[in-house]
């Protein structure tokens, strides 16, 4: 009995804790649905009144949000799909093909993975202009396609590496060749890794900000992350708008954050140690 | 027939090492190249040798960014790090007590800022941070503490702690949630042992907890500290690098340095001298990393 009331302020401390890391979210959405009256009336902490919805409505208009959403979803889906080929095809290769010299290549693939973008940015962006890529989604999906799949094949090598290795004895005697066994062998049996590194890739793309920002000038290809931060940089919104874009900013994340909660939390745990 | 069979695999790595020539490599070979010459985007780059990097030396806002770097590194590693071991170790308490289902919730709540856009997460804070009708003056003019209201994002000795605050935010998550995995590793025998030798919670911490994930600290601090030396959003949509240079950092210098000023030569110089940290960094932390394995393994069998 002593023991358990000796827990609950730990218990209690860590729910404070918890609401002081969402009370930010909860501000934004009570403020989102606030008229700009009630909001200069009553300032940004009281409850709201009703909900007034013109403000978002207005926003989603101004800023075009419904094409920086498709924006978002083209890019960030093209980059998902085909940054995980990638990453299996070379994965396949280090890890189950066992090349020669993979360990350089892996070495290779891992600094790619922790170089800055700012050291590729300028040479990215004049090339992409030179190619005739500037401004064009395309540009965007090519670079983060090899930038995610760095982190991929760092990742699924390791996976594969550990692959058993009578299946892939046993296929071989089979007949079979190194498509149909990556293929009909390797990718089934590593789907679930693979579903996490979907998700992965595409909740990263989504967020990116630096090179969108530099490869994306119109209105028309802009991403949201670029858009809200482009926006916020101008120091142009008032109030009532700055509330409705970050609420329409939150919003897709949080539907990411609820669909793919178990894989989010799971897969970063898998990442972190291998 | 072994090494034909090789061969044949090396095909798999084409696509990938073509992408990574396109994007990776000629890129950085060129911002390198660059970085040496004196140019201004346009036209041909002029070759100047170690003119920008003398440049470097002598200029004040490169190293103050640079510095400011280290603040990050606090604020994103060091902070998190330590905050999100005693939270994991107190949200795994609480599993044990209260069940998997508030924990999970719990964790949630810490995780979330890890999935919002940090240009997102930029304009939810600097409203609240706003020095004029802005939440948390409000909320201290509510609680009649008028007399601590700042412009946060405004005070050139303030920015800089206020960037900081709203970093060890967004970065929480991450390292709490890598710690609560790894915790799960760990054998409950040894704590009920401690336990019964009469550790206090803080022994058990320090002796249990902290030895057996050791592995999870080193590579989140890895992590967290390069991240922390590439952040860019978060200062492009908090302060734009200001008020007068107060929270400046590496990439947003450089960002600027290329697009604002084009003076790209110079800019190279800035992401090669970044570049060339971040990667020595991660080389030292790969190799303690194995090396930490390797002496595990040896240990234990």
């Amino acid at each position: 009995m002593r023991s358990a009331v000796h827990r609950y302020p730990v218990l209690v401390a860590l729910c404070l804790a918890a609401l002081l890391m969402v009370v930010p979210f909860v501000i934004v959405a009570m403020n989102a649905v606030k008229s700009p009256a009630e909001y200069s009336a009553n300032g940004p902490l009281s409850l709201p009144e009703g909900l007034y919805l013109d403000g978002l409505k207005d926003f989603w208009e101004r800023v075009d949000y419904s094409r920086k959403l498709l924006n978002s979803v083209l890019i960030s889906g093209s980059v998902a799909v085909l940054a995980v080929v990638l990453s299996v095809l070379n994965a396949y290769a280090i890890g189950i093909g066992r090349v020669r010299g993979r360990a350089w290549v892996l070495a290779f693939f891992v600094l790619a993975n922790t170089l800055p973008q700012e050291a590729l940015v300028y040479p990215v962006y004049h090339l992409s202009k030179e190619a005739g890529l500037y401004d064009t989604r395309l540009s965007v999906v090519i670079v983060f396609t090899a930038l995610q799949a760095a982190f991929g094949t760092y990742l699924l090598a390791s996976v594969l590496g550990r692959f058993p290795r009578e299946i892939v004895e046993a296929a071989r005697i089979d007949g079979a060749n190194a498509w149909q066994m990556l293929w009909r062998i390797v990718v089934p049996v590593s789907r679930p890794t693979l579903g996490v590194l979907l998700v992965f890739f595409f909740v990263w793309t989504w967020n990116e900000f630096l090179l969108p920002l530099v490869m994306l000038i119109s209105n028309d290809n802009q991403t949201v992350s670029v858009a809200l931060g482009v926006l916020q940089g101008q120091r142009l919104m008032d109030a009532t708008m700055t509330n409705a874009a970050a609420l329409l900013g939150v919003l897709p994340a949080l539907v990411f954050f609820l669909v793919f909660q178990r894989t989010l939390t799971r897969g970063i745990a898998v990442g972190a140690v291998k | 027939m072994r090494s034909r069979a090789r061969d044949s695999h090396a095909l798999f790595l084409l696509p990938g090492a073509l992408a990574f020539l396109a994007v990776v490599v000629v890129p950085f070979l060129m911002n390198t190249g660059v970085s040496f010459t004196d140019w201004r985007g346009v036209g041909t780059p002029t070759w100047s040798g170690l003119a920008n990097y003398r440049e470097l030396w002598g200029d004040a806002a490169f190293w103050a960014s640079f510095r400011h770097s280290l603040f990050m590194v606090v604020a994103m590693a060091a902070v998190p790090t330590a905050v999100g071991l005693v939270l994991a170790a107190a949200l795994f308490d609480v599993a044990g007590r209260h069940g998997g289902r508030i924990t999970a919730v719990l964790r949630a709540c810490f995780y979330l800022p890890q999935v919002l856009p940090i240009a997102v997460a930029g304009i939810v804070w600097s409203w609240i941070l706003d020095p004029e009708n802005g939440s948390l003056n409000e909320l201290l003019k509510a609680v009649g503490l008028d007399g601590w209201q700042r412009d946060w994002l405004g005070d050139p000795d303030l920015a800089l702690y206020t960037v900081m605050a709203v970093m060890v935010w967004v970065q929480l998550g991450f390292p709490l949630v890598v710690f609560m995995a790894g915790l799960q590793r760990v054998d409950p025998q040894l704590y009920e042992a401690a336990e019964l030798d009469g550790a206090d919670w803080w022994r058990r911490f320090r002796h249990v907890t902290l030895p057996q994930i050791r592995p999870e600290i080193h590579v989140v601090l890895l992590w967290c500290t390069i991240a922390a030396l590439k952040v860019f959003g978060a200062v492009y949509v908090l302060t734009k690098g200001g008020p007068g240079g107060a929270t400046d950092v590496p990439s947003y210098f450089s960002f600027t340095t290329f697009f604002e000023k084009t003076q790209v030569g110079y800019g190279a110089a800035v992401s090669t001298v970044l570049t060339v940290l971040i990667l020595v960094l991660a080389v030292i932390g790969l190799k303690l990393q194995t090396r930490a394995e390797d002496d595990e393994e040896g240990s234990v069998r």
